[in-house]
Order: structure tokens, then sequence, then C-alpha cells
């Protein structure tokens, strides 16, 4: 059976995995992925970046085991629009908040048909005097559901606008990856960079001062299958 | 003035954060190492104390839900004793984590960085040890799920009164112990990539899922650093709030001695308090059996006790005013509750907590004092004492000399009370050696940022690191500009 599909053409496996690993960030072309150039402090980091940034190019970023001052305006980064998204998903918190209290303990209008079957009627039920709704008594949890709320966005959003999770970045493939969570500093220059030229990109990068610097390609180490397809 | 360097006067004003040797990879290799060598010995014996106290917990709840709540010594008129004296004390000692992490970020303390982690881990476990008691003074706490909680129910239709300051209360402790999860998830995550790439086999594995991928990148740097301060400026009202919520539980009420407008400063400040003297209690023996005494120096500690001093003297001024008010108020059941407080039938545990939490303090007017560990230590766990009588005092005085005499009594704890409480204690104590054991105790790249700034110092600045770092030609220091 397996031995037809293979011979008939792309079986569903050949089609969906390559996919799979593309939507996880797993590749499995042999192409180059960037010049990787190594620092010993963020000073030196920084100048680089500088340097590399005046000589033209633009598809920069540094991998750092702490956030390095300076490194964005000398790699051209933008600021973090993370605030943007956390204002409103904040005031979406208050506006669920206002929402729950009014409806679960002051709506009297006509009840949603159905909602008792799944408990969800609004129940009005004076207690102490005191009115059914008032945005006073309602203040702290308007408060708590909105830090909530902007605490989600925050992290949520900080993840999803890194890309992360992601299982495998084609940086790793750089020989001492290991220690840019260390005591390393790497500067990258992407392959896409419109000014890439390889050698003399490593050239520039070691002129720079790195200690050492060198070509990563994208590859699949982990999946063997899927590299014999990337060399035919 | 010595001509070496090392022996600077500025250094004993204002010593660097990070001592030790000046490298990087001496801060990963202090901290990662701790969770990567083989299990001390002496961390199985202490983790079998601990646990078999939390054995105990779990015996005593259970024991609870099989009979009742009866089986705790509550009753007319005391109805809130240990219960809720144990929540409040937990849920204030969860304060001092917080507040590290968040309202020391933005007044930029970067002393800090050393402690944050091992603080909001304290934090964790101490708002984990306060639901316990809220959750299971219900007697059916997998029925209180739709009490708390404003879940859609069948049985009843009815919801939650979101007019009473206990319901306040679940939004409150459950969006702070939501949050400080995520503060300390997002603060972790750098330090697990560090680990990941120290690591082979299935210890890789996980720590690279739990990392999520991290790798450092100065555009992910970007929106970490934001989503950081952002996490810090919503944590810090929230903070504020939570105890501000808890003294609502009280303050609301009309009983004397609890209906006080002082109790949401008196309480926050409370909270700091003792939180910060669990904290100092913790970190002296972690310091001591970890070897991070270059990471956690004696100027952190100095600094904490600096807190403890100040914040002592707020709730020694709140003890005063609320004598004061209950006088100048005219209202004789208050003038009572507070005479009564003093020197009724509770006066013992009246002048615990005076002792312990107004006048120990003080010791650390004395410079001497507050850089002695062993006085540090005393007095951080006489402070814990004095704040969990606090609450006692307030709790259980207010409650036991009701409006008629008919309705008056005195509250003894049963036995499950005590080995409740005492259990919680084991709980924290061994969910914070499980995290002494597996994780990073330390924010491995907060600190090295710190030390970045030590080592490469902005233009201008003079930070006294220049003079202790080898790596620097000794500076003549004309005045400690950037300071720490």
């Amino acid at each position: 059976m397996s031995d037809h599909e293979q011979q008939a053409g792309p079986g569903l496996k050949d089609v969906l995995l390559p996919k799979l690993y593309e939507i996880f960030g797993i590749s499995y072309k042999h192409t180059l992925y960037a010049a990787i150039a190594e620092f010993e402090d963020g000073p030196q980091l920084v100048e680089a970046g500088k340097r590399v940034r005046e000589a033209g190019y633009t598809k920069l970023d540094a991998l750092t085991p702490f956030p390095v001052h300076g490194i964005d305006d000398a790699l051209g980064i933008p600021k973090s629009i993370l605030g943007w998204i956390v204002i409103p998903i904040a005031f979406f918190g208050t506006a669920n908040a206002f929402f729950l209290m009014w409806y679960t303990g002051a709506y009297e209008g006509p009840q949603i048909p159905g909602c008792e079957l799944i408990g969800m009627c609004s129940y009005p039920l004076v207690i102490g005097g005191k009115p059914l709704f008032h945005w006073v008594f309602g203040l702290p949890i308007l408060f708590e559901l909105s830090i909530l709320f902007a605490a989600f966005a925050a992290v949520i959003g900080m993840f999803v606008l890194n890309g992360l999770p992601r299982y495998h970045h084609p940086s790793f493939n750089y020989s001492n990856i290991r220690r840019a969570t260390d005591d390393r500093f790497l500067l990258v220059v992407e392959a896409t960079d419109p000014k890439f030229k390889g050698e003399d990109t490593l050239a520039l990068l070691k002129s720079c001062g790195a200690v050492h610097a060198e070509l990563v390609e994208d590859n699949v180490d982990e999946v063997p299958e899927m590299a014999e397809r990337a060399t035919l | 003035m010595a001509n070496d360097p090392r022996q600077h006067p500025l250094l004993e004003v204002n010593p660097p954060l990070v001592q030790g040797p000046q490298t990087y990879h001496a801060i990963t290799q202090a901290v990662s190492e701790i969770s990567e060598g083989a299990t001390p010995r002496k961390w199985y014996i202490l983790t079998g104390i601990t646990g078999s106290i939390t054995l105990m917990l779990f015996g005593m709840l259970t024991w609870l839900v099989a009979n009742g709540i009866g089986v705790w010594g509550n009753n007319a008129p005391v109805y809130w004793a240990w219960d809720i004296t144990n929540f409040v004390f937990w849920i204030g000692i969860g304060h001092a984590g917080t507040l590290i992490s968040a309202i020391l970020f933005l007044f930029r303390q970067k002393w800090r960085t050393s402690i944050n982690r091992s603080a909001e881990a304290m934090t964790l476990f101490a708002v984990a040890c306060a639901m316990i008691f809220p959750l299971f003074h219900t007697g059916r706490p997998w029925r209180a799920i739709y009490w708390l909680g404003p879940l859609p129910n069948t049985d009843t239709g009815m919801w939650q009164n979101f007019r009473s300051p206990l319901m306040w209360d679940v939004f409150a402790v459950s969006t702070y112990a939501t949050v400080s999860a995520l503060f300390w998830y997002v603060g972790l995550v750098p330090d697990l990539a560090t680990l990941r790439d120290r690591a082979t086999g299935l210890r890789e594995k996980i720590f690279h899922a739990a990392s999520l991928g991290w790798r450092g990148s100065a555009r992910h740097w970007r929106n970490y650093e934001m989503a950081y301060l952002i996490l810090a400026a919503i944590s810090t009202p929230l903070v504020l709030s939570v105890h501000t919520i808890v003294s609502f539980d009280f303050a609301t009420s009309i009983i004397p001695g609890w209906h006080t407008t002082i109790f949401p400063p008196y309480f926050v400040a409370g909270a700091i308090f003792s939180g910060f003297a669990c904290v100092l209690t913790l970190l002296i023996i972690a310091r001591w059996s970890l070897n991070l005494e270059h990471l956690i120096t004696l100027k952190h500690l100095e600094n904490m006790n600096k807190v403890i001093l100040v914040t002592g003297w707020v709730v020694g001024l709140a003890y005063a005013t609320e004598f004061f008010i209950a006088w100048y108020s005219g209202n004789p059941y208050e003038k009572f509750a507070f005479i009564n407080r003093a020197f009724g039938p509770y006066w013992w545990a009246y002048w615990t907590m005076i002792t312990c939490n107004v006048v120990s303090p003080n010791f650390f007017w004395f410079k001497k004092l507050r850089n002695s560990i062993p006085v540090m230590f005393v007095l951080s766990i006489v402070v814990n004492i004095g704040m969990w009588f606090e609450r006692f005092v307030i709790i259980a005085t207010s409650l036991h000399r009701d409006f008629l005499p008919s309705s008056w009594g005195y509250f003894r704890p049963t036995y499950v009370d005590i080995c409740t409480f005492i259990g919680t204690i084991g709980l924290f104590l061994t969910l914070f050696l499980l995290f002494c054991r597996f994780l990073p105790i330390i924010a491995i790249g907060e600190v090295k940022g710190v030390l970045a700034e030590q080592r490469n110092p902005a233009p201008g600045v003079h930070t006294t690191s220049q003079v202790v770092d080898p790596k620097f030609e000794p500076v003549a220091l004309v005045s400690n500009g950037g300071g720490h």
C-alpha cells in the first residue's frame, strides 16, 4: 500500500510534514541563514552593531544573555508596541467586570431564553438595603479584573510578538550558541539582507573585533529524512 | 585615604552589588550549579522534615473535611479566629515579593535583582498557604468554587454578592496569585534558557520547553523589557490593593476595633514589614547554605533591614493612632475595645505584638546590628511572630467581647487549629526547598545587567566598582556620582 503511494506521487506525509515543520519553525532546507559574530561584552557588540549598520546592512539582530543598553538604537530596532495591546485589553477587563456585576446582580429585564438551562440567568437580590449596582462597590472588582486582563495581555502579547514559543530557530545552529545565554554577545546579519555577501560580511564582522564569526546554515540536523530530501 | 583601591572608604558606604569574580560566566555558574549538581544530603533531611509537616497539614485538612469545621476552636462569639489570622498572615508575607519585584523596579533600586526571584517565589508559596484557609473554612472546598467564583450554576441560579468585601477579597487574592505567578514566570524564562543551554538530554528538553525556545534576541528583549515594565506598573497598585481589600473585610463591618479607616494603609505597611522579615529569614539561610554571599551581599540584607525599620515604625504609629482615635472619637464601645485589647484577657497577645513589632525593629537603628547576621536572623523571626500576633489581636480581641456581656467568650485553639497552621509553615518551606533545588534562585540575567553597569559605567558616572574591579584602572573618586 505504502509502496503504491510512494510511486504514485507525494503522499500526505510528504505534503503535511513540511507544512508542520514550517508552522513550528523547523526548517528542512539547506539555505544560508546568517553570518553570526561573537563578542565578549555589551559595549563591543553595540560598537560593532553601529559599524555594520553604517555599512548599510538592515536585517540585523543580536543574541545576548541580558538586555544590552543601546543595542536597539545601534541596530535600528523599533520601540515595542506591547503597551498599545495591553491598554485596550485592560479596559476590556474593566468592561467585563462591569458587565458581570451588573448583569448577575442588577439586570431586571426579560431573561434570555434558555438561560436557566446553563444557570446563567440574572438574579437581582436586595441585600442590606443596598442598591443592586453602583460603581462605588464595584470599584475593587473593576480594578482587579482590569489588572488581571492587562497582566495576561502583557505576558501572552509579549510571547506572541516575539514569535514564541518556538521549538527551533536557525540561530541555534551557530556553533557556540549555548554561550549566548551565558557570557557571549552575538551579532546576527541575516542572509536575506540585500547587502549580504557571505565572506565579505564575515570579514566586516571580524574587523569589528569579533572573537569568532561564522556563516550559519538553516539546516535539518534534527530531521534526517528531510535532510535527504533537501539535498535531492 | 589609602592607596590600595580596595581600602577605599567609599566601599564601606556603598559596596558594589556584585562581588566576587567580575565575569558573567561566574554568575551563571554560581546560580546554575545549585540545581545541576547532586542533591545534597542536607536537602533530603530538610525536605523530609518539612514534607512530614506538610503531610500533617493534609491530614488535618482531611480531618476537617470529614468532621466539619467544628474541629476548629471557632465558636460564638469568636467565629473568625485562627483561620483568618493565618490567612491574613500568609497574604501579608507574600507582599514583600511583589514589592521587591515591582515597586523597587519602578524606583530603579538595582539591589533588588539578587533577591527578587526568591522573594517572588516566596510570594507564590505564601499565597498558596493563605488560600488554604478561606477555601477550607467553607467546610466543603469542592463546592466552594460555586460560592467564591462567579460560575453559572443550575442548582440555585444565584450569584455572588458583589457588594460584599469578602467577594472583593476573592477577586483581589486570586488576581494577586495569578499576576504574581505570571510575573515570576516571565522573569524565569531567560534563566530557564540559560539552564537549558548548560544541560543535556531530558533535562535540556524540559528546560527547552519551559523556556519556550527563548534565544535572547534583541527584538525579544525589547518586548520583554516592555512587558516587565508593564507588569511592574500594574503590580504596584495591585499589591497595595490586595491588603487594602483584605482590610476591608474588617473595616466595612461595624465591630468596634475593626471599623476604622486607618486599616488599609496600616495593613499594607504591616504586610511589607512581615514580608521583608520573611524574605530575610529565608535568604540568610539560602545565601549561607548555597554559597551565594557574593551575590546576596550584606548590603542587600542591610537595605532590607532599613525597610523593616521604616515599616515597623509605620505599624507602631498605626497602633498609636488607633488608640488615640478610640479616645478622641468619644465612642464608649471603641474605647472599651482598645482598653480591653491592651489590658483585657488577651493582654499577653497584645504586649507580645508590641514587643515584637514596635520595640524589636529599633535595634536596626545601629549599623553594627543592621549588619550582624545573627541579630537580623533572630529579629526577622521575632517580627513575624509579632505580625502573626497582630492579626490574632485584631481578630480575636475585637470579637470576644460582643455588645452584650451575655455573649462574651474566650477563644482557645484546638490541636487541629495549631497543627493546621504549623502544617502550612511546612508546606511553605517544602515548596521553597523544591524551588531552591530545581530553579535558578537568583535572577541570573538581571544580576548580569547590574554587573554590566559595574563593568562598563556610563560616561561621567563613577561607581564604587571601578575601584575593586581588576579590569579597571583605579580612578580617583571625586564623588559617588551615579551610585546604585
